[in-house]
């Protein structure tokens, strides 16, 4: 069997020791005085924190907000969020490293979620995701990741391009996929989640026409 | 059937309005609850027997009995968290029938006696809650949400609050702490949600599909509907069938009916000239049932005796194509990377759970691993704050018991090309 090795600081995990700078104080809750923050992104903050009876629940749609604003929840989009809800930094990056949506490193504005779990993969998403990850190659736009179900098995396999559901696909809608993404249109309309009707033939009592297509988003 | 429940009609143009759903009769269900004093609302519930349609099958009526009485803030929260792989129903419902909801939130939340109460949706759903948020206002302005609903003193405020990508989410507790702002941690029970939930207060979580029945029930009252389905799972069930089928989506079925008849009579089972392997009647989470297990009632009570679980009304279907380690390692490695990381049986068991399945497919396993992989899966269940490693455990478990023959030729075969014989 192969060993493990060890890092240089004993532990064998890499990188550890990064995360922290041990010499330093831990970063207060941000002065508003020196941390400017963009006005429409304080205001989406504050209507979140006057939904709920502790500010502290408006956490998880502050880090989502900023990371639109910022494209990833980078230190300064951390300090931001920080300063408007009073929390301290380390707060929220404990919480934004804990959920696969927010991401804590540089990121292509593109994302692409290729569904590999099990239902998905027993229909081709492992064959899908590789092929999604060579289309789009070192193209810096594109964050494509293999994701864990996401809860759309009737159109295995699937992806989710920038939050819109489109399946079942073939390997053959991989390029127009990309490009769809890439020219700000509507992805593979015809493949859209939204327009999809129900499996179950008793459900509907007569024939409806389909649902439009999904406009696109952001 | 001959009637749908909460599939009627649902690809209706609009549906998803305040227009076409008053049109249908939406909202008078919530004008006959608050109209009888809560404790009736209440025993529709109870009388109805409906179980909760989330995953653990618990009677809601009961559920919602537990909460204390009194005038302290209750909090009732939607669990939209739906992550439980190949489960997709509270998707469909969401997104065509929003209001069918919200009406079966504010019902329920007159019957708890709760004031506040929220949606936990899962972020990946950003149709479905944008969805959920039109419908929400329209719901606001017409009176049905906010203060003194339909002027019977009933108040509520309702947030659709999105999360953020994560499976242990949709465990009632660490959906809590979620939506309290934190890392979604699951706490330790008792107390239970019922007595010290959101904020510490009272609080009431029911699943999607579960909320979405309410309105029904008061519509037909609750004797009425527990004569649908059998006497320990009444009612309809919304069934999410994937995997190896013809046809894959979402069913609406009357609790009891043979498994066989959803697979292949609805779904139409696996493609031609293929049988079906192994299937999972609940998610991803439930033990494996095999192709010679297909007569298996689809209810609560009969599934639990064979062995398994009804879970969330989710079906997998595995054929004869798919060798079962790739199903296993696939099962595996989803719970690793769910794993919050706070209970050490379920941390390490499902990482050293994928280290031996990984062995046993490069060829590297002996025979023995199997019962050591049988006694970790042992090890995780029961000792853990919430249930998402016995939710590996049990399919892992099941599967080397099942299929113990094809795993060792599977070991042996790969060890023999390990070696170039």
């Amino acid at each position: 069997m192969t060993a493990v090795k060890r890092y240089e600081h004993g532990s064998r995990v890499p990188g550890w020791d990064e995360a922290a700078d041990l010499t330093k104080d831990p970063a207060e809750i941000p002065d508003p005085a020196t941390t400017p923050v963009p006005e429409d992104l304080r205001a989406e903050i504050e209507a979140h924190m006057a939904n709920y009876p502790d500010r502290r629940s408006a956490t998880l749609p502050a880090l989502a907000a900023a990371q639109r604003v910022h494209g990833w929840c980078s230190p300064q989009a951390i300090d931001e969020v920080a300063c408007v809800m009073r929390l301290t930094p380390a707060y929220l990056a404990s919480v934004a490293t804990f959920y696969d949506m927010l991401e804590t490193t540089p990121v292509g504005r593109h994302s692409v979620y290729v569904c590999t779990n099990i239902s998905c993969s027993l229909c081709g998403a492992d064959e899908l995701y590789a092929a999604v990850r060579d289309a789009a190659g070192d193209d810096a736009d594109f964050n494509v990741r293999a994701f864990e179900c996401l809860g759309a098995c009737d159109i295995a396999p699937m992806a989710s391009v920038d939050g819109v559901y489109v399946g079942p696909l073939t390997l053959e809608d991989v390029p127009r996929l990309l490009d769809d993404a890439r020219a700000g249109r509507p992805v593979l309309p015809e493949k859209q989640l939204a327009r999809r009707r129900v499996a179950d033939p008793h459900a509907n009592s007569q024939e409806f026409p389909e649902h439009p297509a999904q406009e696109p988003q952001g | 059937m001959s009637e749908l429940l909460l599939f009627a009609d649902i690809d209706e143009p609009g549906l998803n309005t305040l227009e076409v759903y008053s049109r249908r009769g939406g909202y008078d269900s919530l004008r006959k609850a608050l109209a009888m004093p809560p404790e009736a609302v209440l025993h529709e519930l109870e009388a109805s027997g409906l179980r909760g349609r989330g995953g653990a099958g618990f009677a809601m009526g009961k559920k919602v009995s537990f909460l204390p009485k009194g005038g302290m803030d209750k909090y009732l929260v939607c669990n939209a968290d739906e992550s439980e792989p190949g489960t997709f129903k509270d998707r469909e419902l969401m997104q065509k029938s929003p209001h069918m909801l919200i009406e079966g939130i504010v019902i329920a939340s007159y019957a708890a006696g709760a004031s506040r109460s929220f949606i936990y949706i899962r972020g990946e759903y950003q149709l479905q809650a944008d969805v959920l948020d039109a419908a929400l206002s329209e719901a606001r302005d017409a009176g049905y949400v906010g203060e003194n609903i339909l002027g019977s003193g009933h108040s509520l405020s309702l947030v659709v609050h999105r999360g953020a990508g994560a499976y242990i989410c949709g465990e009632e507790t660490g959906l809590l702490d979620s939506l309290e702002g934190k890392r979604g941690n699951p706490r330790l029970k008792p107390p239970f949600p019922a007595n010290q939930g959101l904020y510490q207060g009272p609080t009431l979580i029911n699943n999607v599909e579960t909320l979405s029945t309410v309105p029904t029930i008061i519509r037909m009252g609750g004797e009425q509907y527990a004569k649908l389905g059998v006497e320990t799972s009444t009612g309809t069930k919304l069934v999410s069938i994937s995997g190896h089928v013809q046809r894959p989506g979402n069913y609406e079925i009357e609790l009891g009916i043979p498994s066989r008849e959803i697979i292949y009579g609805l779904a139409g089972g696996p493609p031609q000239g293929r049988a079906v392997k192994c299937w999972f009647p609940g998610g991803s989470s439930s033990p494996v049932l095999t192709g010679d297990e297909l007569d298996v009632p689809y209810d609560f009570n009969s599934l639990a005796q064979a062995g398994t679980m009804l879970g969330s009304g989710a079906i997998i279907v595995v054929d004869d194509s798919t060798p079962i380690i790739d199903v296993a390692l696939k099962v595996a490695k989803f719970y690793r990377h769910e794993s919050c990381g706070k209970c050490t049986p379920c941390r390490e068991g499902t990482n050293w759970t994928v280290k031996m399945l990984e062995r046993i497919d490069a060829g590297e396993a002996t025979p023995m691993d199997l019962d050591i992989m049988g006694s970790v899966q042992e090890h995780i269940m029961g000792n853990c704050l919430c249930v998402l490693g016995d939710a590996m455990a049990m399919p892992i478990a099941s599967m080397i018991t099942k299929f113990r023959a094809e795993l060792e030729a599977h070991m042996d075969s790969r060890r023999l090309e390990a070696v170039g014989a």
